[in-house]
């Protein structure tokens, strides 16, 4: 039972902590409290994950072992492993959002309170997501992570494209609520169960009913792809991403899609099983198996052919993050480890420099909308050498030019590809890759080679100096040192 | 009386409402229609859970069925107070009147 409550202890922190910062605002109106409640409660989950993913391995036995029957959580929570790994990751993309968050929004708006306790609330979702193991749990997690995102969409609450875009964000988000819930309750029609685990083990013996399981299947890749941000359902994206605050999209667009993505992958693994071969569902698997690689491979064309055409920063930001979704869900198509091990090195690769580019973005940004054309940042060399250089090593991270990390992370994935028979769709990937180099390549001329034509940009830097410098960092480390995360990662999902 | 109705009727009524609830979202443009049109949504999905939920005897669905209702409040407060917003800024309701991107 203690043991348990070790290995609990992240989403109990988390989730008290969140309740308790409402309170503290209620109590007490002070910014400065509430800002260094949110990043200590943040601190002591991470710490709390990060010793249940150096927890010794009896320790683990001991819980696995106990997980079937003497559990409080059984049959609803994972433990350990991935999970624990996307817990510090989660946490530490919200600690850089706060700290970044602080000048932002007292410069361009008023600071609120609640702002940080929307983003613990929200990231006690995705903890859920990534812990769970049951699709009741998974079903809350998505909704506690999708909720707090309506409202921080809508923050700034008298900008017309906040709210815009905090609107669009609800109508598609609960649309996509609805069809994930009417998925997930087909399978639970066709098995009988809602535990995950047990939901494959019924497939594999061939004893699910087979037409609530294509449902149930299909109207989850709709749900997820929605999530995700995936073709055809990636429209939202793009209009959310530039319409919200600038650092709350740089937060919807890092943590936010690595959480959907992590309950892709639980439920691609367990359910869709595109292994299995023997009996009656191996066609669905298989047809299933090319769906997805088919949206993986739309999603990085249009993804990367819209960005091409954009002439505001933003908005090219918000495309490119819909055209990474697309690199994501190749390893899911690939499905085995290589695949996995590329996902989780990817996601963390991508949440740090994705972070990066939009905090430079929110740095230079003035009255909502403005100044963040590709003009205004034509000879931004002369006046910001330092900004200038990081957003550089941003743009080649995320054009996947060694040695930065994202560089690493497409090598795996498109290997992981190749080994699972997907060639054509590894050249489709090498492909959307070089379009996209266009453009990340682009900004970095319009820095470095163009005359500055508007005048020269202020910059408020502040505390979002620590967020660029840890993302910056680690691009860097991680694209010397990737055995860093694929030594660890290895064989976790 | 209950028991007499097969399993296939509940799941047909279920993806019926489902259905319309979807068109709806789709075809209206008044956001608080919209918004009706999802509640009928997850309602569809909460009459098939309890009717599987009662096909295997099982209580897991039922109980998911709560979770279904309490989130749906949620979002419905949340929801409601981005459309008054909305209406606080522009005067409408109307969500293609508002399409600085477009929609």
């Amino acid at each position: 039972m203690e043991l348990e409550y070790q290995f609990l202890l992240p989403l109990i922190i988390i989730s008290v902590s969140s309740v308790a910062a409402v309170a503290f605002d209620a109590i007490w109106k002070n910014k400065n409290l509430n800002f260094s409640f949110s990043i200590f409660a943040l601190l002591a989950t991470l710490i709390a994950a990060a010793y249940t993913l150096t927890a010794s391995n009896e320790a683990i036995d001991a819980i696995k072992a106990m997980a079937l029957s003497d559990l409080i959580s059984k049959h609803q929570i994972h433990f350990g492993g991935y999970s624990a790994y996307f817990d510090i990751l989660f946490c530490l993309a919200g600690l850089l959002t706060i700290v970044a968050a602080k000048p932002f929004i007292k410069r361009e708006y008023e600071e609120y309170n609640e702002f940080y306790s929307l983003i613990l609330f929200s990231i006690c979702g995705m903890m859920l997501i990534s812990h769970s193991s049951s699709l009741l749990v998974l079903f809350i997690g998505i909704e506690l992570m999708s909720i707090p995102f309506y409202v921080l969409a809508g923050f700034f609450r008298k900008s017309i494209f906040s709210v815009e875009a905090s609107l669009k964000y609800f109508f598609l988000g609960a649309f996509a609520t609805g069809f994930l819930l009417y998925g997930m309750a087909m399978l639970y029609g066709a098995t009988g169960t809602l535990d995950i685990k047990e939901i494959g083990i019924i497939i594999s013996q061939g004893e699910a009913i087979p037409i609530y399981l294509t449902l149930g299947i299909g109207l989850m890749l709709v749900g997820l792809s929605f999530k995700a941000a995936a073709f055809p359902f990636h429209q939202w994206a793009p209009d959310v991403y530039s319409g919200s605050p600038t650092v709350v999209s740089a937060f919807f667009a890092t943590a936010g899609k690595a959480a959907a993505i992590v309950g892709f992958v639980i439920i691609a693994k367990e359910i869709i099983q595109f292994d299995v071969k023997s009996f009656q569902i191996a066609d669905t698997a298989r047809t299933a198996q090319l769906i997805i690689a088919f949206i993986s491979a739309a999603t990085m064309l249009i993804g990367n052919l819209t960005a091409l055409v954009q002439k505001n920063v933003k908005r090219m930001l918000a495309y490119s993050s819909v055209a990474h979704a697309g690199y994501l869900l190749m390893g899911i198509v690939a499905s085995n480890e290589l695949g996995y091990t590329g996902i989780i090195f990817y996601i963390s690769a991508y949440m740090f420099m994705q972070m990066g580019a939009f905090v430079i973005v929110s740095v230079f940004e003035r009255n909502g909308n403005e100044k963040m054309s590709f003009d205004d940042y034509s000879g931004l060399y002369k006046s910001h050498p330092i900004l200038s250089a990081l957003m550089s090593i941003f743009m080649l991270s995320l054009a996947g030019i060694p040695p930065f990390a994202g560089f690493f992370g497409k090598y795996y994935l498109f290997l992981a590809a190749i080994k699972a028979d997907f060639l054509w769709l590894t050249i489709v990937a090498v492909i959307s890759s070089i379009i996209s180099m266009y453009y990340y390549i682009g900004l970095i001329l319009q820095m470095y080679f163009k005359e500055q034509t508007h005048g020269r940009l202020k910059s408020k830097v502040g505390m979002a100096k620590y967020t660029l410098l840890i993302t910056a960092a680690a691009v860097i480390i991680f694209g010397i040192f990737p055995s860093l995360i694929v030594d660890l990662t290895y064989n976790f999902f | 009386m209950l028991e007499t109705i097969q399993m296939e009727y509940y799941l047909i009524l279920s993806a019926v409402l489902f259905t319309i609830g979807t068109i709806g979202v789709l075809t209206r443009r008044n956001a608080i229609i919209i918004f009706m049109s999802l509640e009928l949504m997850l309602n569809a999905v909460n009459l098939s859970l309890v009717a599987f939920s009662s096909y295997y005897g099982d209580s897991a669905g039922q109980i998911f069925v709560f979770f279904i209702m309490a989130l749906a409040a949620a979002e419905a407060a949340v929801g409601l107070a981005i459309i008054l917003s909305l209406f606080r800024l522009k005067k409408t309701v109307y969500v293609d009147e508002v399409n600085i991107f477009k929609w």
